[in-house]
């Protein structure tokens, strides 16, 4: 076997796969782990007392 | 549990070098440009054009844009990770390390040490240093996504994640040389497989470096920014992986109508090509993120910074495909008009979803939600895009000018014009992008007064670290 057998090979895994992860991704089966995902960056809060509720910086030390 | 603390002291330092390096870097940038327009500005040997346009490059590349990501990236991994950076000594050594590269750069290029690989000019012994800050770079972050306590890995930590990881492949192999002398070595590669390499490298540092690691960035800061999750999520994981796929085979387009096989060059521009597919997909995501929320954008200045480098992301990958196209190439190849099409993308995109960022993180790195003011903000925003739309404009005209002089023939075949006729007719465009470069470093000044106004007299802060996901809901 040529070694450019090996590459063509190789390029259509690729795309298959490809292919094969955008099939996953739209599929019904991904959704509530993306619903999830999407919220992390939201699942917090970032300072000591955002407007409301005003606390001590205690326990947030100089890095 | 409670006391423990997200490491915000290197995103900290990386934030205030981040400001610092992007004024070093455009105020380079603006003195090469003056120096095309009044070539006696090239005082001494160290202070020619030839010495600072990699000092530029390198500088706003690395420096400001390398401060911005690692300033980002750890930030973002460590609030989406829920748990503290891994590994912090390792981490302040990234800073150090970094900053001792930068500072490498600034004294070796400007002495003419180089090795003469655009993008990748520095001598051996500092590319050893990169490659160890790099390896410690990618043991902090992935070291914090092994430690995780949430489920998910987000999806900012996947195009952070193919940067770093990219990044170091990209600098191994474009970086094999032999030295001859502590200041002096030689590429591995020679003729065509060398300049292959070199844009192979070339490319996907802008595609890695300047826009995946970017693309992270914005995934996170737009929908914190907008106050809403990214407008479609499984768009983000297909618009990761497209790009993954296509970005690393697109390089040859910097080589049309060379040495380099023509099937070769004719991959290139086919994978440019389909990148615009991928490239849009992340936009219209980005963007759309705002919809339902695009009040906001008349009154919030950092929004604009951030829509803005997306419509000006949505240009450039759009101007880019098109340029790869053989034909189009073949005019637009050699001319300013590539030198404003890579602006378009440094400045449009790459700056200002930085300094977006930043304005949204830097207020947080000492307790509060904003910066000393709001103004100044949307001054520096508005300086700042009037300073874009002067450079990428006037070097368009000048490059479709330059490119149409050049090919322009005689009906017996000799050449109209000669090339110092196309070097004079550009000495316009050349002195408006001066005025360009100098309005966007004046935004630069304006953040860096901002940030300085922002910072004095508070105390440095850390946020605490969330309890692990299941126990909030």
């Amino acid at each position: 076997m040529d070694i450019n057998d090996a590459r063509v090979v190789l390029t259509v895994l690729a795309l298959v796969c490809f292919l094969g992860i955008t099939i996953w991704a739209y599929s019904g089966r991904a959704r509530k782990g993306f619903d999830e995902a999407a919220l992390l960056p939201f699942s917090e809060d970032e300072l000591p007392a955002p407007g409301a509720g005003r606390q001590t910086k205690e326990g947030n030390k100089n890095g | 549990m409670q006391s423990q603390t997200y490491n915000y002291k290197v995103v900290r330092q990386f934030a205030i070098m981040t400001v610092v390096w992007g004024i070093v870097g455009m105020l380079v940038g603006v003195i090469v440009a003056a120096q095309l327009v009044w070539p006696e500005l090239n005082f001494a040997e160290w202070l020619h054009f030839g010495r600072l346009r990699p000092l530029h490059t390198n500088a706003v590349i690395f420096a400001f844009g390398g401060c911005a990501l690692f300033s980002t990236s750890y930030y973002v991994v460590q609030r989406t990770c829920h748990t503290r950076l891994f590994a912090p000594g390792l981490a302040a050594f990234t800073f150090w390390g970094w900053q001792l590269v930068i500072l490498l750069a600034v004294i070796t290029l400007p002495l003419g040490f180089t090795s003469g690989k655009e993008y990748a000019e520095l001598e051996w012994p500092i590319d050893i240093l990169i490659t160890v800050v790099w390896v410690s770079y990618a043991v902090v972050f992935f070291g914090t996504i092994a430690t995780r306590k949430t489920t998910h890995i987000y999806v900012a930590n996947w195009f952070y994640g193919a940067f770093i990881l990219t990044v170091a492949l990209l600098h191994l192999v474009n970086s094999a040389e032999i030295p001859v002398s502590l200041t002096k070595s030689y590429s591995a590669y020679a003729g065509v497989q060398d300049a292959m390499i070199q844009w192979w490298y070339g490319h996907n540092a802008v595609g890695f470096f300047l826009t995946a690691g970017f693309l992270g960035m914005m995934y996170y800061f737009v929908p914190k920014q907008a106050g809403r999750p990214v407008y479609s999520y499984r768009l983000s994981v297909v618009h990761f992986w497209a790009l993954i796929f296509t970005y690393m085979w697109a390089g040859p387009h910097h080589l049309h109508y060379t040495a380099l096989p023509d099937w070769t060059q004719s991959v290139g521009m086919v994978f440019s090509l389909i990148l615009l597919a991928p490239s849009w997909g992340g936009m219209i995501n980005g963007i759309m993120t705002l919809s339902g929320a695009w009040h906001k954008l008349r009154t919030d200045p950092i929004l604009k910074f951030l829509v803005t480098s997306l419509s000006f992301y949505g240009m450039s990958t759009f101007e880019g495909p098109m340029m790869s196209i053989k034909t189009v190439n073949a005019l637009s190849h050699y001319t300013d008009w590539t030198v404003g099409h890579v602006h378009s993308g440094a400045l449009g995109w790459v700056a200002m979803v930085s300094i977006g960022a930043m304005y949204y993180l830097i207020p947080r790195m000492y307790g509060k939600t904003e910066m000393y003011s709001t103004k100044l903000i949307t001054t520096h925003f508005w300086i700042a895009t009037i300073g874009i739309v002067l450079y990428i404009a006037s070097l368009w005209i000048s490059g479709v000018m330059q490119g149409l002089m050049w090919r322009a023939t005689n009906p017996d075949g000799t050449l109209t014009y000669s090339f110092v006729e196309s070097v004079k007719a550009s000495y316009p465009f050349w002195t408006i992008r001066v005025v360009g470069g100098v309005l966007f470093l004046t935004g630069m000044l304006i953040m860096f007064y901002n940030m300085v106004k922002t910072i004095s007299g508070q105390k440095a802060y850390d946020a605490p670290v969330l309890a692990p996901a299941g126990a909030h809901a």
